[in-house]
């Protein structure tokens, strides 16, 4: 896993809340495996394409200034829905390092951390001030550093937010979870004496 | 003070506490399903094993083509389930394959098959795997990441949620069924009301639900946020488990169940929210809109996004009502459809499917109407007490196990613009296959929408 420290990108409004993980992927795309070639166009697929496969120029990331944006800041609830990890895969082949949110879908939330995605959670009115911000100037960057766990708006506001040390340190490391896991094997198999 | 059932099943899986408190839980069981392949890959690609394929069971039923006579389906899908097959085998996996007639929707032969038992962790890599917790499991759905995990060290590490009690008193009034319970709770507490939080259902009315109307309750717990819902065991539980081919027997059975009637919440348990619903004030209720949130009993009209104050859930509204083709203010009831589908992990349960065919009988479908139930088991008892006459005689096409028009990747799914009365768990743009529009609602109510063309008060049929 790629390791996560800090990132000064450009950053993208989506506004509407309750973004479900099939809007983020739709299900016909999840045959397809992991990092196939033109997965990064699986994302949004159908509120970003047209069925010629055109852009919809009215989709936030077809704007000229959100481009290529790899901080997404959005609203309640994103990423609910499906457990499917297709959702992040498709978000981290877009070149997405971050996604700032209110409320996050459970599964999609732990999704993110298993693949090198941060999560921030922010209160909802620093979120909707963030969103406008964006808004008023497309194409401005937010800069979100992981060890001071913080994230500095275009204007130079800094909000910190809360992340629990072991997702932090497991980011921080780009450690793999199953390796670490295995280091408890003598718990592991005691447990399961006892249940024996 | 007491503790929660939930505590109770957390406590009794704790293998160690981590870092950052993070705690490394045991699963006891590990349902695989075409959507798990992708973690089997890649476990045989790091050179691991499966620590425990004595505890994970697989099926096929997100793949499978559910037309009748389940023909082959195209290359690219026949290999999810191709690959499936040949993985499970390899790591010595019990796999319901196709021409076994165990096989079935996950989350439908996981309890018909006695895999599923009071008291115990299970994971699926699937978000409907709270349907489990109708038994008084802790049960949730996990990414592909965390399948892979639990496959090499059968444990996970999770951040214990908040607990949250939805209590539902009274009696439900006829025509009302489970589905139209939950709906009315999530439209209660929103489809974030239960994000960070194990839900546990009780009251009244859930303790008068068989286990296949606890299963629908539960099933969509996520649709509220919610990772896991769960119901205490009680008589009822105990009854449908007894006898299922993998549940305890003999002394095995006496032992469990000791255990398993220690489990419910004491009466003094604290839970960090309470709901309460009254089920007399719960009527049909359909969704009108592209969150499951978006539900209203039947006699009411189509929202007016002018009426709403608060601009993001105006301009939220606004957007479903045009991806959904409906005006504000017209009744639901005449709303018309195009399609019906009864089936899915929600509602496909021999239960619904007397349910829809109790409407059925006698009547006329003047729209496409799939009938698919949950597994092969549930198609053959449906088919010995005549369910599947009374379908085909009333025009409806009855079919094979599956996930089928519920999930949107195995092709069976509805065109662009084409209007479902259904019976599963999501209408989420483009669930159903790219533009179709979703209505969710029970199986009654769905089979009354099949023969009459539209959004129908099944109770005035």
């Amino acid at each position: 896993m790629e390791p996560f420290t800090r990132i000064t990108a450009i950053a993208a409004p989506i506004d509407l809340p309750n973004v479900d993980t099939d809007r983020i992927v739709p299900a016909r795309f999840l045959r397809k495996p992991q990092g196939s070639p033109g997965y990064d166009r699986f994302l949004f697929h159908d509120v970003r394409f047209e069925a010629d496969g055109a852009e919809k120029p009215e989709f936030v990331l077809n704007h000229p200034s959100f481009r290529g944006a790899r901080i997404l800041v959005a609203a309640d609830n994103f990423g609910c829905g499906s457990s499917r990890e297709a959702a992040v895969w498709a978000l981290a082949a877009y070149g997405v390092r971050v996604v700032i949110a209110p409320s996050l879908g459970d599964i999609f939330h732990q999704n993110c951390f298993k693949n090198g995605l941060l999560a921030v959670i922010l209160p909802g009115d620093v979120v909707t001030g963030l969103r406008g911000a964006l808004h008023a100037r497309p194409g401005s960057t937010l800069s979100v550093d992981l060890d001071s766990q913080t994230v500095t708006a275009p204007e130079g506001a800094v909000h910190r937010f809360e992340l629990d040390p072991f997702r932090k340190q497991m980011l921080l490391s780009g450690q793999d979870e199953i390796a670490l896991t295995l280091g408890y094997e003598a718990q592991i198999a005691e447990f399961e004496a006892r249940q024996a | 003070m007491g503790t929660t059932m939930f505590e109770k099943i957390w406590a009794r899986h704790v293998v160690a506490e981590g870092p950052g408190g993070q705690t490394l839980l045991y699963v006891d069981r590990h349902l695989l399903h075409e959507g798990s392949t992708a973690a089997l890959v890649r476990l045989a690609g790091s050179g691991r094993r499966v620590r425990r394929p004595d505890l994970s069971f697989a099926t096929a039923d997100h793949y499978v083509l559910t037309s009748p006579g389940a023909p082959a389906p195209d290359a690219e899908i026949g290999s999810m389930v191709a690959s499936l097959t040949a993985h499970t085998a390899r790591q010595g996996i019990v796999f319901f394959g196709r021409g076994d007639v165990r096989r079935g929707i996950v989350h439908v032969i996981g309890p018909e098959q006695g895999l599923t038992l009071p008291g115990m962790l299970l994971v699926c890599g699937d978000s409907h795997t709270a349907t489990h917790g109708a038994f008084g499991a802790l049960a949730f759905g996990i990414g592909s990441s965390e399948v892979e995990h639990v496959l090499a060290t059968q444990t996970l590490w999770q951040r214990k949620p908040k607990t949250l009690r939805v209590t539902v008193d009274g009696r439900l009034a006829a025509g009302v069924a489970a589905k139209d319970v939950i709906l009315a709770i999530i439209a209660t507490i929103g489809a974030a009301g239960g994000v960070g939080h194990a839900i546990e259902y009780a009251g009244s009315a859930i303790r008068a639900m068989s286990m296949a109307e606890r299963m629908t309750v539960c099933n969509m717990s996520i649709e509220a946020g919610a990772r896991c819902g769960m119901v205490a065991p009680d008589e009822t539980t105990f009854a449908y488990v007894r006898g299922r081919p993998f549940a305890p027997a003999g002394d095995a059975w006496a032992q469990a169940l000791g255990l398993w009637q220690s489990l419910p919440s004491d009466p003094d348990a604290l839970f960090d929210r309470e709901v309460r619903l009254d089920a007399a004030d719960i009527a049909p209720t359909v969704t009108w809109g592209t969150s499951p949130q978006d539900a209203l009993p039947i006699t009411e009209r189509v929202p007016d996004p002018a009426a709403v104050a608060d601009p993001v859930r105006r301009a939220s509204l606004a957007r479903a009502l045009a991806y959904m083709g409906l005006a504000a203010g017209v009744p639901l009831t005449d709303v018309k459809v195009d399609r019906a589908f009864i089936g899915s992990c929600t509602n496909s349960r021999l239960d619904d499917l007397r349910a829809a065919a109790a409407v059925a009988k006698g009547r006329r479908a003047v729209v496409p109407a799939w009938v698919v139930p949950g597994s092969g088991l549930v198609k053959q008892a449906a088919e010995a007490e005549g369910l599947d006459r009374i379908f085909l005689a009333a025009g409806f096409e009855w079919r094979e196990a599956g996930c089928s028009m519920c999930v949107g990747m195995n092709g069976e799914t509805a065109r662009a613009g084409e209007r479902v009365a259904s019976t599963s768990n999501r209408n989420f743009e483009g669930r159903q296959g790219k533009g179709a529009r979703t209505h969710l609602m029970s199986p009654a109510m769905a089979a009354a929408a099949a023969v009459t063309g539209r959004l129908t008060d099944v109770r005035r049929l």
